[in-house]
């Protein structure tokens, strides 16, 4: 497991040597600073709006009104970008070639899988940490709950490791890094949205359905509830598609 | 070092190599010749764990291919066609990289990185980007990053492919300097370098075994005609019909005319000495006989001759 490091440190690197890392990063926070600026413009102007009417204004919550709609909103833009930070992890080395001297290195597959994962997993707790000037504004003006922000932020970490564990998969699949991208980015969709089909179908398979369903799983980290079963679900998520991706080496090998 | 026995690769059902069996001694150059899609590459492939092969087994420094891969893995350099390398690091980045990956100790990882660096003389590029470099000199890093760590065994996909001559030169001595201290596998298709680098030579064409021997003993076993270089003086036309007359004369080619001096290519028979007859021939014409020699089949000659041959018998 040492040489998970190196190729860790190798692929950090390449991130962030190249503009890759600093464009995503650009962006990611231009419109989440978006969705945090106007959440927090609109929320504003109603507490002014409601200043003369208290039982209004008893209902306003600054959690509900902007944390948790910016948080699901970042959660969306991950959806998008994710599928962008994870496409070149395999393919790129498979269309090069440098998979071949990569894996004749006396590393293990796993050994490769990890590092990059890990590498890519970097760069979004990088991201997420960047958005962490979000609450600290909400705190000079206003007084939210901490507790639910920090629920938030694992919930985030966890939904995009698992999305990252999916792309990563994806682009072990192909040589195409856009093809890497479609993948992830469909699949991760229907992830996304298959808890709305939960109340058309029978009530059991309507409760699998809901089980499978990211967003469903989200939604309680965005209350502030940190429940074993939500963060199981991310992991297993995550170890299930890490595992496919090293099925998915392995096969290649086979098939020659 | 290496053992390979009756390899089986098949891509679907096509027969990539079929019952490749050859041993490497310690220390021995080998070089592995045969013309595309012979089927070079996938038993290097196999040999360096990248590809498991469909039957048959390899053994490196003691260690099979499949089943201890990693152990396989950390004794080879491995030099694949086309280079692949990443484009975006630098040489030294990526040196450091490859060194520790290949379980370089930190303390010596610095220290190897320059050694190689200045061993394949890439020193004055050390810090520009693999990308930016030519093919010869990406080549150079590529044979750096092989020679990492002082593996035991070298594994080099056509190493000299696509460098200038000079660069060739550099990379053929490189290869010259490392027999005896290393095993050395190089596949190639230019057939001068086999004969310059290497002890042993497998021909391998269709994914077959053709043959292994030295370049020596196949220049000996393949003459089955005898090339004798011919320079005579006088009317050229006369000279070929009476040269076509000597018992045991093949075929005769004229080469050039400069001044009435005419060379000719006297291919005979290689069991009947024909330079006797010739120069009777020549003098009883009253012509004058400026040279003669034999000439050594090159292992080019060996080589087409090899692979038409085994065309012919298997069809």
């Amino acid at each position: 497991m040492k040489n998970i490091y190196p190729i860790f440190k190798k692929e950090v690197s390449s991130y962030f040597g190249s503009p890759t890392a600093y464009i995503v990063t650009t962006i990611f926070l231009l419109i989440s600073g978006y969705f945090f600026y106007s959440g927090f413009a609109f929320f504003s102007l109603i507490s002014f709006r409601s200043m003369g009417n208290p039982a209004i204004l008893q209902q306003l919550n600054i959690n509900e009104g902007v944390v948790k709609p910016l948080y699901g909103n970042i959660s969306i833009i991950l959806l998008l970008i994710i599928p962008l930070l994870t496409m070149r992890l395999f393919a790129e080395e498979k269309k090069s070639g440098t998979i071949e001297l990569l894996l004749t290195y006396p590393v293990k597959d796993s050994e490769a899988i990890l590092g990059k994962f890990f590498a890519c997993a970097f760069l979004l707790f990088f991201m997420l940490l960047l958005t962490g000037f979000y609450p600290l504004l909400l705190i000079l003006f206003a007084k939210p709950e901490i507790e639910p922000i920090l629920s938030i932020y694992l919930g985030l970490f966890l939904m995009g490791i698992s999305f990252i564990a999916l792309g990563t998969f994806a682009s072990s699949l192909t040589e195409n890094q856009i093809v890497a991208a479609s993948i992830t980015f469909g699949t991760l969709l229907f992830f996304f949205v298959i808890g709305w089909a939960s109340s058309l179908v029978g009530s059991t398979f309507g409760k699998v359905l809901e089980h499978l369903s990211i967003m469903e799983h989200f939604s309680n980290f965005a209350k502030g509830i940190i429940d074993t079963k939500d963060i199981i679900y991310y992991v297993n998520f995550t170890i299930f598609f890490l595992f496919l991706t090293s099925s998915s080496l392995e096969s290649k090998k086979w098939r020659g | 070092m290496i053992q390979v026995e009756n390899l089986t690769k098949n891509y679907g059902p096509i027969p990539a190599i079929e019952n490749i069996s050859f041993t490497v001694e310690k220390g021995e150059v080998l070089g592995f010749l045969g013309p595309n899609a012979a089927g070079k590459t996938t038993t290097m492939r196999i040999l360096t764990c990248f590809l498991p092969a469909t039957s048959g087994s390899a053994r490196v420094a003691g260690f099979d291919v499949f089943k201890n891969s990693i152990d396989v893995r950390r004794r080879i350099g491995y030099l694949p066609e086309n280079v692949p390398l990443y484009t975006d690091m630098s040489v030294t980045k990526y040196l450091g990289f490859a060194a520790e990956i290949k379980g370089v100790p930190f303390r010596e990882r610095k220290k190897s990185v320059e050694q190689v660096i200045d061993y394949c003389g890439i020193g004055q590029f050390s810090g520009r980007l693999i990308g930016k470099l030519s093919k010869g000199y990406r080549q150079r890093v590529g044979l750096a990053q092989a020679i990492l760590n002082d593996p035991e065994v070298l594994i080099l996909d056509e190493p000299t492919v696509g460098l200038d001559p000079k660069q060739i030169i550099d990379i053929r001595n490189l290869i010259k300097e490392m027999a005896g201290k290393r095993t050395v596998i190089l596949s190639t298709h230019i057939l001068p370098e086999v004969s310059m680098t290497c002890q042993r030579v497998i021909i391998i064409n269709q994914g077959r075994v053709v043959t292994i021997d030295t370049p020596q003993n196949l220049n000996k076993k393949l003459q089955k005609s005898t090339e004798i270089k011919l320079t005579v003086e006088g009317p050229s036309d006369e000279i070929i019909k009476s040269l076509q007359a000597v018992n045991g004369v093949l075929s005769v080619t004229k080469k050039d005319t400069v001044n009435n001096q005419n060379s000719f290519l006297v291919e005979s028979d290689k069991d009947i000495d024909i330079r006797k007859d010739i120069s009777k021939a020549v003098v009883t014409n009253n012509w004058g006989l400026l040279e003669m020699r034999s000439v050594d089949m090159s292992l080019e000659d060996i080589f087409i001759k090899l692979v038409t041959e085994e065309k012919g018998s298997g069809q």
